[in-house]
């Protein structure tokens, strides 16, 4: 009688699935099959010191990515055939999935190309097969998104240019500079910049709070493809700290160069994440929880527990922490602000809080609110009222590491605008902070060949120099843009709710 | 002084028997319920067993399975086939 061999455990079953399916090349020196992995400084005594602790091996991977997948589209099949669309909070919310599809969406695809240079250029088994299911998670993110945003763009402006818009639009080169200033870095730096800043630090802002706030305004699609992505990130996180950990406990040499990455990598992160913030404050319509909540629970509690944590290994707070804690109170005011002021030259709609809104705002920001950002609103809705909608006759000017319109205050004065200036080569370049300016400073040669889209647009290479020349470019018409009340989307909501018997903003 | 861990999971009926675990293995938990998510907090370490999540279901279960509720977490991470365990080690 034969026995039943008898199964392996989870670390077994790793070693021989990872560090089992590799070898040291003998034709071709290691150097020379690795090119890229020393480069940066980094020194690694012993790579198989990287341990993934999910101990994830490519059968598990399947198994569960497709359990992940039958369950997602199984409900956007739903969100399709049970018109969802019209289940959602109110038609602005839908400008935050356009932020979404327009900004994040091509991230995922860049983070898909740069995991694929990693899950090739790490010497490490462990790490590159990690790296490897990380590419193909990031993938699927893209995929499943555009699947789910498919349906929206039935029926909502401002979605059906993505690959177009994501190259040309200016303002789109905010969440596209961050990538492509990781992915033209080093594997280690990469791997800094994406796995730990911007998933372990930073990324939790984006898919909780907001995707959470998605479920509340009735978004089922965002909902789910939110989620499902999320549970991958939790792989890519523990990746992200796992690296960390191994980079500074395998060389002290290592300790500065990683401390230079946080410092520049939080600042990048903290900086797009306004974005997200000025989302969860101005665009879901039913709100969860407000930017100044988030950063309170997920920088000031869980963000600093994790650097409380690495401080055994000598790696200090990021530089400039303190100056992102005191804007949590201003910044997503000063972002809406500025996208109010050039709506007409993005593929998105904009408008003024209505007054349960603007209280709510007020309860949350209190006394600065009331001082500096609701008059502000109350202004422009009194021009607003008078038929003399306000914009921008031109486009801003923008920083020149973040590529955010330098609208951000001096750290201590929230009436002060922050313009900071480097010269090199000749050339002036401005920035939104001393975050940024540092950034800058460290690495003039690289950020001084920055495309500028602004500077790009003026100099007439974006299909002519002005703004409507530039709109036609872009492929997004006049009706895409500006003013959400009164625009084509607002429209064709009255007229579902009318359908529906439910009351409309007129009657309101 | 910050030192929460956390694990947050979907607030579905497949993350219910975990959450009920939690609950019972760690004693100073905090369960922070928001539309669709249910996030866990624990001060410095966060333990998940199999053993309390089969009780709760009432069948075996795998704890790796946790990757299709699971939505975000934060702390060291290590897991084995018995218990997840998440931890601050300052």
């Amino acid at each position: 009688m034969t026995t039943k061999a008898k199964r392996l455990n989870m670390n077994q079953k790793y070693q021989l699935m990872t560090r089992g399916l590799d070898w040291e090349t003998t034709y071709q020196d290691m150097d020379d099959v690795f090119p890229y992995d020393k480069y940066e400084g980094i020194k690694i005594k012993d790579w198989d010191k990287w341990q993934d602790p999910f101990r994830l091996t490519v059968d598990a991977y399947w198994k569960y990515q497709s359990e992940k997948e039958r369950k997602l589209y199984a409900i956007l099949d739903s969100v399709a055939q049970n018109n969802s669309q019209l289940s959602i909070s109110d038609a602005r919310y839908m400008n935050a999935v356009k932020i979404w599809m327009q900004g994040v969406t091509p991230l995922e695809y860049n983070a898909f190309r740069g995991f694929c240079t990693l899950g090739r250029g790490f010497r490490g088994a462990g790490a590159r097969v990690a790296c490897q299911f990380q590419a193909i998670d990031e993938m699927r993110h893209h995929q499943t998104q555009i699947h789910a945003f498919s349906h929206y763009n039935k029926f909502f402006n401002g979605m059906n240019q993505q690959s177009r818009i994501r190259d040309r639009a200016w303002y789109l080169s905010i969440p596209k500079s961050y990538f492509e200033d990781a992915m033209t870095a080093g594997p280690f730096e990469f791997i800094t910049a994406i796995s730990f800043s911007f998933e372990y630090v930073l990324t939790n802002l984006l898919f909780m709070p907001f995707v959470s706030g998605a479920a509340y305004n009735g978004d089922l699609a965002t909902t789910t493809f939110g989620f499902s992505a999320q549970s991958d990130e939790s792989r890519h996180m523990t990746l992200g700290l796992e690296i960390i950990k191994f980079m500074l406990e395998q060389h002290e040499d290592n300790v500065p160069i990683i401390q230079g990455w946080l410092d520049k990598w939080f600042w990048r992160g903290y900086r797009l994440l306004g974005l997200v913030g000025t989302m969860m404050d101005y665009m879901l319509p039913k709100k969860v929880m407000s930017w100044r909540q988030a950063w309170e629970i997920y920088w000031e509690e869980n963000g600093v527990a994790l650097f409380n944590d690495l401080a055994r290994y000598g790696i200090k707070m990021p530089k400039h922490h303190e100056t992102a804690t005191k804007e949590k109170n201003r910044i997503t005011h000063e972002f809406w602000s500025t996208i109010y002021q050039f709506s007409h030259a993005t593929a998105l709609y904009t408008w003024i809080p209505g007054n349960e809104e603007l209280d709510w705002l007020s309860a949350e920001y209190g006394e600065l609110f009331d001082t500096v950002y609701r008059p502000r609103y109350e202004y422009w809705k009194e021009l607003d009222d008078k038929g003399e909608r306000f914009f921008q006759e031109r486009l801003p000017v923008v920083c020149n590491v973040c590529q955010i319109p330098i609208f951000h205050t001096m750290p201590d004065d929230p009436l002060k605008n922050c313009c900071l200036v480097s010269e090199y080569k000749g050339t002036k370049h401005q920035m939104c902070s001393e975050g940024c300016l540092d950034i800058f400073n460290n690495e003039p040669e690289k950020y001084c060949q920055a495309y500028i889209p602004p500077q790009q647009i003026y100099q007439g290479n974006c299909g002519g120099a002005t703004l409507d020349d530039y709109r036609k470019w872009l492929h997004i018409r006049d009706e895409d843009t500006g003013e959400y009340y009164g625009s084509e989307d607002h429209q064709m909501w009255e007229k579902w709710k009318a359908q529906a018997g439910k009351p409309t903003d007129e009657a309101a | 002084m910050a030192e929460n861990v956390f694990i947050a999971l979907q607030n579905n009926p497949d993350a219910q028997p975990i959450i009920e675990a939690i609950i019972q293995d760690n004693e100073h938990a905090i369960v922070n319920e928001s539309p669709g998510m249910v996030k866990i907090d624990c001060p410095k370490r966060l333990v998940i067993k199999r053993e309390t999540v089969e009780e709760k279901l009432g069948r075996e279960f795998e704890l790796q399975d946790i990757h299709l509720t699971l939505i975000s977490l934060s702390g060291n991470m290590d897991e084995d086939e018995d218990e997840i365990v998440l931890q601050w080690n300052f």
